[in-house]
């Protein structure tokens, strides 16, 4: 469904990605995890055409995204949600208004139509009772329900989460990851998340693409991701006391 | 057509020949992508009659015409008697005092009147513009439009663009007409110019043409500021400090601009 062709980008004079290959499935919750500063939403970015490869392409279904322009750009860029790792909510709406930007502005929706699908994703997000405050009003993981309630409004096959759960409380973190494999198997959509949390990374995930250096270093199932014999991936599990089995790590005795 | 965000990365010249060279080409990249950015503007124009566009327009003549009239009118205010003061004290030599209405009035209606709004206006709005634009920038909110296929020059610059080529024109007759009142009441109490006499000497001799070329300049300086913020706004990177950055480099650029252009257009017309 989105495949990753060598894709090769520099930003600021550093080799960001450095050849890049993958395929995602229809239907899969495609995890990416890595170190801060890695690159990872530069990769999200590359599969809206937010940023375009140096080298390499980029594919969605059997469109060339880093070439398409004007409407075929429009048509691709319809089939996903994006939520940013800050939310990205606008400043001078509210939250119900933010969530009905996306209706309002690209879809023919009647005003009572919009209302209902918005107050039942935010619903869905949890913020059913503050649909009227401005986002300066709410706290930074409230934000980042409201950018997931917008990213999903628009009923995509494809959403890609840029860190959907950091900054988040326990509880409500496993809300989202619950909200992510809901989706997944209740209407087939496609998830590509970006996340340090490896504990979400391994419950929702059906694949693992470890990024170091501008590349993949590792690219499996949870069972095997966690018993990856890569000096990198092993760092990052033994970091957040994961064991080789899955299992949790005590560290006092 | 969208925001161009990536431009070339070439590493740091490491001699002055090859610093030069870079500024220059920087310099040319800058206007060519800023002028980009106008054209799109202007071809957005289509959209400006939407319900949630006029609604937008409105709101920004509000924001950058009606919240800057209190400075407008004190510097309008003081400028027009500054201008009178200063000619009035050499014309007084030759007992020429009344001929201040004209001196007044003509610097205020080809000069003063739009220079001196373009420039309260790109310390005022344009700053405010970058500062908005760029947080939105390093906060991933272009970004997001762009995803939901929302056009951020149609969205943000044009509505920004016609409250500008609409209000500085009209603010600039507005100190124009405040620096006029200035002058004469300098006039009255210092030099002894009876207020009918000055207005009769101020418009004597001032043309059509003066009040044309202030309004002309007005309207260009309207869109260069806007030009200016709001590609300053979208080239913002690095967090807050670039949004300072950005900001800093917006007023600056259209500060130099408009008495650039405000040169050339007078050189043009007399
Ligand atoms: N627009 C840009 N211009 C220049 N450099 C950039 C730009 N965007 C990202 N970079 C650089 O690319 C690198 C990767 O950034 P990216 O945001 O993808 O990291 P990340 O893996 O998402 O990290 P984090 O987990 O902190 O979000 C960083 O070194 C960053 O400085
Ligand atoms: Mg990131």
């Amino acid at each position: 469904m989105i495949r990753f062709e060598k894709v090769q980008k520099s930003l600021g004079g550093r080799q960001v990605l450095d050849g890049v290959d993958f395929d995602i499935q229809q239907g899969e919750t495609f995890v990416i995890v890595g170190p801060s500063g890695v690159g990872k939403s530069v990769t999200l970015k590359h599969m809206v055409r937010l940023m375009t490869p140096d080298q390499g392409k980029v594919w969605v279904g059997d469109t060339c995204v880093s070439e398409a322009r004007g409407d075929d750009l429009r048509r691709i860029r319809e089939r996903f949600g994006y939520l940013f790792q800050g939310g990205a909510l606008l400043a001078w709406l509210n939250l119900a208004e933010n969530v009905a930007l996306p209706l309002r502005e690209n879809t023919d929706a009647s005003e009572d139509e919009i209302q209902e699908r918005v107050h039942r994703v935010l619903e869905m997000v949890g913020l059913q009772a503050d649909a009227n405050k401005q986002p300066s009003e709410i706290s930074g993981g409230m934000r980042k329900r409201a950018g997931l309630a917008r990213a999903i409004v628009g009923k995509p096959e494809i959403v890609l989460y840029d860190e959907p759960t950091s900054g988040l409380d326990p509880v409500t973190a496993r809300t989202i990851d619950t909200l992510i494999e809901q989706m997944r198997r209740d209407m087939g959509i496609t998830s590509v998340v970006v996340t340090h949390d490896m504990h979400s990374a391994l419950s929702i995930g059906t694949r693992i693409a470890m990024l170091h250096d501008g590349r993949i270093v590792e690219l499996a199932d949870p069972d095997r991701f966690v018993q990856s014999e890569q000096p990198e991936v092993k760092a990052f599990l033994e970091a957040q006391y994961i064991t080789r089995t899955g299992g949790w790590e005590r560290k006092s005795e | 057509m969208t925001v161009i965000k990536e431009v070339e990365y070439y590493p740091p010249p490491n001699n002055w020949v090859g610093r030069v060279g870079r500024l220059a080409m920087h310099a040319c990249q800058q206007t060519g992508i800023a002028t980009l950015l106008l054209i799109a503007a202007v071809r957005s124009f289509r959209h400006a009659l939407t319900s949630r566009s006029r609604r937008e327009i409105l709101g920004q003549m509000y924001i950058s015409g009606i919240k800057s009239l209190g400075v407008i009118t004190i510097v309008a205010l003081f400028t027009g008697m500054i201008l009178a003061l200063q000619t009035g004290i050499e014309l007084r030599r030759f007992n020429q005092e009344v001929n201040i209405g004209t001196a007044v009035m003509v610097s205020m209606l080809r000069e003063m009147g739009p220079f001196m709004t373009g420039l309260i206006l790109a310390a005022c709005v344009g700053s405010a513009i970058t500062a908005q634009l760029g947080t939105m920038t390093i906060s991933e909110e272009i970004d997001a439009l762009e995803i939901m296929s929302i056009d951020p020059v149609r969205f943000l610059v044009m509505p920004r663009l016609i409250a500008m080529t609409i209000m500085t024109p009209l603010l600039s007759f507005y100190t124009c007409v405040l620096g006029l009142l200035g002058g004469g009441l300098v006039g009255m109490t210092q030099l002894g110019v009876s207020w009918e006499a000055y207005l009769d000497n101020a418009t004597r001799f001032a043309e059509v043409k003066d009040l044309f070329v202030g309004v002309l300049k007005a309207v260009i300086f309207g869109i260069l500021i806007t030009v200016v913020a709001s590609h300053e706004g979208f080239a913002t990177t690095r967090g807050a400090v670039g949004v300072g950055l950005s900001t800093r480099r917006s007023v600056i650029v259209s500060f130099l601009l408009i008495l650039i252009t405000g040169y050339i257009v007078t050189r043009l017309f007399y």
